[in-house]
C-alpha cells in the first residue's frame, strides 16, 4: 500500500494536535455539565466562553452573537428555518443560489412545501452569482438572502461584501453559509453586513459534531431545537464541552496563521493547476481561476467517470473526491456543475482535490504524474474517447 | 462497497478495445447517468459469436459488467447470447451493490443493439430481441475549447 495522500480537506480535516490536547481534559477532569450551578461546572463553563469568544474573534463578532449547535447542517436548517418564520409578518420569500450545499437547498425546498416562495439565482461559468439578478430579485416580501461564502466543490468565493450591502440597503436579512470558508478566509461580519453565519468545526482542523451560527445581536429567531435554556433560550441541548473548546483552539490557530497558510495553499494550488491543464488534454478547471479557496482545485477530465477515476487514485493511497452522481448513489451528477453549464457527461468526469497545511509538492506532482496514467488509461477504454478521435 | 470479483474485472478488464470488422457494433447508454457503453462483436457464418470486445464510459461497476457480460458472451450463438442477462451478469460477479444495478442493465442492453445490429446487417431475425436506445450529449466540444493564448 502506498502512503496515505488524503486531498479531500473540503470534506473533512484532520484535527490539530494542539486541538486534540485542549479538548481533552473536557472528558475526564472538568466533565460537569457547564449548565450546573455548582462550583466544578465553573470550568466547563468558563471554557465554553472563552471558546466562544475564539470564535466569534476570527470574524468581527461579539461573543454573545456565537451560538453552539451540532454541525453545519443544523446551522444552516435554523438560520432558515427559523429566522424566515420570526419574520414570516413581513414575507414569505427567501432567495438563495443554485449551488448552495444540500443543507441550504433542501432546507429551502422544505420551505417551500411549508408554503414559502424561494427563488434560486443562477450563477455564471465560474460559478459566481450575478448582483444585479439579486437586486431584480428582492421583492416588498423577502426576508431572507442566503448565499454561500464559497463554494464546498468548485471553490469559488461569492461577492458576500457586496450582497451583503444590498441586503442591508432593502432591510433583508443576510444568511451565509460560511461551512468551507470561516477560518479559511478573512471574514468580517461588521464590515460585510452579514446577520446569520453558519460554520462547521471539523472543516478547519476542529473536531467533528461541533457547529457555530452566528446570529447578529438585534436580529430575532425562534429556536430550531426545544427542551432547555442553554444558549441564552435559543438552543436546547447539553453543551459539547469538547467540542466547544476544540473548536474555539482551532479558531485561534486558523485566525493566527491565515496569511501564511492562504499564501502557501494558493502556490501549491496553483502549482497544480497549472501542471493538470498544462499535460492532461480535454481537460477544465471548474470554478473561478483565482477568486477561490486556496486549497481546492476542481477539474473535468472529458471522456471518462470520476468513480472510476476515484477508485484508481484510492488504490494509490489518494483521497479525493468527484461530482459523478456514482459517488454519490444519486442519478444525478452534482448540481453545482450542472449550474455552471456542464452537461451531464462532463460533470460525471470531474475530481476536486482539496489541500490542507500538510500537503507537499512532491504529493502533488505524484498525484498528477499518476492522474496522467489513470485518465490515459480510462480514455483508452472510453467509447466517447474513440468516437471523438475519429471525427478529427 | 464492490465484490472482489468486480474490482478484478475493474483493474483487469478483459476484452477492451474494438473489432476491425465487427459482425456486430451495440452502443447503449444514457449520459446523465454517466455510463456508455459500446460492445463489439465477431460473428461466425455459423451464428458463434467469436470474440467480443468493448468500451465503456462509466464507473466501477460499468466497467466490471462489461468485461463480464463480453466474457459470457463468446462462445455462445447469437440466440444463447440472450441468456446472458443482467442478472446473469450480477451473479457472475458476485453481485452488485443495489446503486449499481442499472449497470448490468446495461451490459444487457449493449450485447442486445450489438447483436440488434448484427441481425440488420444480415436480415436476420433473432426471436426475442428489441431495437436499441442511444443519448449522448453534444454540448460538450463548446466546454473544452481553449481561448487563445
Amino acid at each position: 500500500m502506498n502512503k496515505r495522500i488524503y486531498l479531500d480537506n473540503a470534506a473533512t480535516t484532520k484535527v490539530h494536535e494542539e486541538v486534540f490536547t485542549a479538548m481533552l481534559p473536557y472528558f475526564t477532569q472538568s466533565y460537569a455539565n457547564p449548565s450546573a450551578i455548582y462550583t466544578f461546572a465553573g470550568e466547563a463553563k468558563k471554557a465554553v466562553e472563552a471558546a466562544r469568544a475564539q470564535v466569534a474573534k476570527i470574524i468581527n463578532a461579539g461573543m454573545e452573537e456565537i451560538y453552539f449547535t451540532g454541525c453545519g447542517s443544523e446551522s444552516d436548517n435554523w438560520a432558515i428555518k427559523a429566522a424566515a418564520e420570526a419574520y414570516r409578518e413581513k414575507g414569505r420569500h427567501i432567495i438563495t443560489t443554485k449551488i448552495e450545499h444540500h443543507a441550504v437547498l433542501h432546507t429551502c425546498q422544505y420551505m417551500e412545501r411549508q408554503g414559502w416562495e424561494v427563488t434560486y439565482l443562477d450563477v455564471d461559468e465560474n460559478g459566481t452569482v450575478s448582483l444585479d439578478a439579486l437586486q431584480a430579485a428582492i421583492r416588498p416580501d423577502t426576508v431572507l438572502i442566503s448565499v454561500m461564502t464559497a463554494n464546498n466543490e468548485i471553490g469559488t468565493i461569492e461577492p458576500i461584501s457586496e450582497i451583503g450591502k444590498i441586503a442591508r440597503e432593502h432591510g433583508v436579512l443576510f444568511h451565509t453559509d460560511a461551512v468551507q470558508a470561516y477560518g479559511h478566509l478573512a471574514l468580517d461580519v461588521e464590515a460585510m453586513n452579514i446577520d446569520l453565519l453558519s460554520a462547521s468545526g471539523h472543516k478547519l482542523n476542529g473536531p467533528k459534531g461541533i457547529g457555530m451560527l452566528y446570529i447578529r445581536k438585534g436580529v430575532k429567531i425562534h429556536p430550531l431545537l426545544h427542551g432547555g435554556a442553554q444558549e441564552r433560550n435559543r438552543r436546547a441541548g447539553t453543551l459539547n464541552v469538547p467540542g466547544i473548546v476544540g473548536v474555539g483552539k482551532a479558531a485561534e490557530i486558523a485566525g493566527a496563521h491565515m496569511e501564511e497558510k492562504i499564501a502557501r495553499e494558493t502556490a501549491l494550488r496553483d502549482h497544480l493547476i497549472t501542471r493538470v491543464l498544462a499535460e492532461i488534454p480535454h481537460c477544465r478547471l471548474n470554478g473561478h481561476r483565482t477568486n477561490r479557496l486556496s486549497n481546492n482545485a476542481n477539474f473535468c477530465f472529458r471522456f471518462i467517470e470520476g468513480e472510476s477515476l476515484l477508485i484508481l487514485l484510492d488504490q494509490l493511497g489518494v483521497c479525493a473526491s468527484s461530482g459523478s452522481a456514482c459517488t454519490s448513489g444519486a442519478l444525478e451528477p452534482s448540481h453545482v456543475l450542472l449550474a455552471i453549464g456542464l452537461p451531464h457527461e462532463i460533470a460525471h468526469g470531474s475530481l476536486r482535490l482539496t489541500l490542507s497545511e500538510e500537503t507537499t509538492m512532491e504529493e502533488l506532482d505524484f498525484v498528477v504524474d499518476e492522474l496522467k496514467k489513470i485518465v490515459a488509461r480510462l480514455r483508452d477504454m472510453s467509447p466517447l474517447y474513440e468516437d471523438s478521435m475519429k471525427n478529427q | 462497497m464492490y465484490s472482489e470479483k468486480v474490482m478484478d474485472h475493474f483493474n483487469n478488464p478483459r476484452n477492451v478495445g474494438e473489432l476491425e470488422n465487427p459482425s456486430g457494433v451495440g452502443t447503449v447508454g444514457n449520459a446523465k447517468c454517466g455510463d456508455i457503453m459500446r460492445i463489439y462483436l465477431d460473428i461466425d457464418n455459423l451464428g458463434v459469436i467469436q470474440d467480443a470486445k468493448f468500451k465503456t464510459f462509466g464507473c466501477g461497476a460499468a466497467v466490471a459488467t462489461s468485461s463480464m457480460a463480453t466474457e459470457l458472451v463468446k462462445g455462445k450463438t447469437v440466440q444463447e447470447a440472450l441468456t446472458v442477462t443482467n442478472k446473469a451478469v450480477m451473479e457472475a460477479l458476485d453481485g452488485l451493490p443495489p446503486v449499481k444495478v442499472h449497470c448490468s442493465l446495461l451490459a444487457e442492453e449493449a450485447i442486445h443493439a450489438a447483436l440488434w445490429d448484427y441481425a440488420k446487417k444480415h436480415g436476420i431475425e433473432i426471436a426475442g430481441l428489441k431495437p436499441p436506445v442511444a443519448d449522448v450529449d453534444e454540448r460538450e466540444e463548446l466546454l473544452f475549447r481553449r481561448p487563445p493564448k
